[in-house]
């Protein structure tokens, strides 16, 4: 449901734009799913069980402009919450993409390697980077829910 | 447009910014400098480079050599091709690039995300400060332009805490070294199809001299920050073990990239 309505509004913000020649940026707001943690570096994670699925958030994506490149990280490395562990390239910037769990790579989303623009269109679902297995579920007690990041993402748009 | 902490800061400690400056500096050297002081340092800097040698083909990380370079012209001329470790276009530099380099920590400047058209937008503003006596300046989708015509592209690395914003500044270039470049798909929309002389334009023809322009950086960084000059043999000696992600492309690797596209060429046809 809020996937839909995510959806026709990046539709009706891409054709607004087109048609007007304005640009999309600032939207008022970004959307955050009931069901993700998320980090002050703009990943989202969903646990299931033992393993993570993470991505960079709709709020990322917007600030980041087109997504041109996802550089990935092999299967089998660990990750460590707080480090990076791979970066998106936006035209003229590399942003790095940092980990909001520890644990080991045990997918990655190949997908992103012929379509980096599906980090844009469906950041919380065709655009997911990788899947972890955890190593340590106490990771999540520092990570924001979606109303505590609603709240920090409206805080650094206000600054 | 809100001036996001551009405002003057009086009776304020302003943030430390060292100033490194050099001249002819190859630039595989200044980026290995850049990225060493963006990973294993946590202060501001700033680097200028006033020209570079040998002449240097630049790409970003993730640029496509045959679809950005004139790859049997480069060959030919033995013309260096570096892969940057930031975002951007590709550029052709030489003697008549300046080059200047923002490193600094995410909370150097009240109110800036660390996101690229926020950076983008805070250093245009700065430059605005340098070159709006000069000409009609412009922040256009990322470069920089008087009027229509672009003087001066960016490229961006951001990590956790960090960011590099860096500006290719071209005061003078050589027509002919344009030919090693071919026009890039995701050109900007400004650009209109135009090829590189009706696109460019050279800093020299509108700022007195490169020392004038220069000391403008300075003194607008001098508006918001303390400026520390530093010597740069005192900054090179340490960290012997850091590995620069930024590469020069070889020879071969740019032969095996030809034959391979002629393979595929005879496939095709």
């Amino acid at each position: 449901m809020a996937m839909a309505a995510a959806s026709s509004r990046l539709f009706w913000a891409s054709r607004a734009a087109a048609y007007l020649r304005i640009s999309t940026f600032p939207r008022a707001f970004a959307t955050v799913l009931k069901d993700l943690k998320y980090a002050d570096t703009h990943e989202w994670v969903k646990v299931e069980g033992d393993s993570a699925t993470v991505g960079i958030t709709d709020h990322a994506q917007d600030h980041l402009g087109d997504v041109v490149f996802v550089e990935l990280p092999e299967v089998g490395i660990s990750v460590s919450q707080g480090k990076n562990f791979g970066a998106v390239e936006s035209v003229k910037a590399t942003s790095d993409i940092n980990s909001p769990v520890s644990g080991e790579v045990v997918e990655v989303n190949e997908k992103l390697s012929e379509e980096p623009g599906l980090v844009n269109a469906s950041p919380y679902e065709k655009g997911w980077i990788i899947k972890v297995k955890l190593s340590n579920s106490g990771d999540l007690n520092s990570l924001m829910d979606d109303d505590k990041y609603s709240k920090f993402c409206e805080e650094e748009d206000n600054h | 447009m809100a001036s996001v902490g551009l405002a003057r800061v009086s009776g304020v400690a302003r943030p430390l910014m060292r100033l490194v400056t050099m001249s002819r500096m190859p630039i595989l050297q200044q980026l290995h400098l850049e990225e060493q002081l963006l990973r294993r340092t946590s202060d501001n800097w700033c680097i200028i480079n006033d020209g570079t040698a040998p002449a240097t083909i630049v790409m970003g990380v993730s640029g496509r050599v045959s679809e950005l370079v004139n790859i049997q012209l480069v060959l030919r001329d033995k013309v260096p091709i570096v892969r940057r470790f930031s975002g951007g276009g590709t550029v052709i530099v030489d003697q008549g690039t300046v080059f200047v380099t923002f490193i600094c920590n995410k909370n150097v400047v009240a109110g800036l995300q660390p996101f690229p058209r926020d950076i983008m937008s805070w250093s245009g503003q700065l430059y605005g400060k340098v070159f709006d006596r000069f000409g009609e300046f412009h922040l256009r989708e990322n470069d920089y332009a008087f009027s229509h015509r672009k003087f001066g592209g960016n490229a961006q690395s951001i990590t956790k805490n960090r960011w590099v914003h860096h500006t290719s500044f071209l005061w003078d270039y050589d027509v002919k070294n344009m030919d090693y470049l071919k026009i890039p798909k995701r050109a900007p929309e400004y650009r209109l199809a135009r090829n590189h002389t009706d696109f460019l334009c050279r800093m020299k023809e509108y700022i007195p001299s490169r020392s004038v322009f220069t000391d403008g950086v300075i003194a607008a960084l001098g508006e918001h920050f303390s400026v520390q000059p530093m010597d740069l043999q005192a900054i090179l000696s340490g960290d012997e073990e850091f590995v620069p992600s930024t590469k020069l492309l070889s020879q071969q690797y740019l032969e095996e990239i030809v034959s391979s596209k002629e393979s595929l060429e005879i496939i095709e046809s």
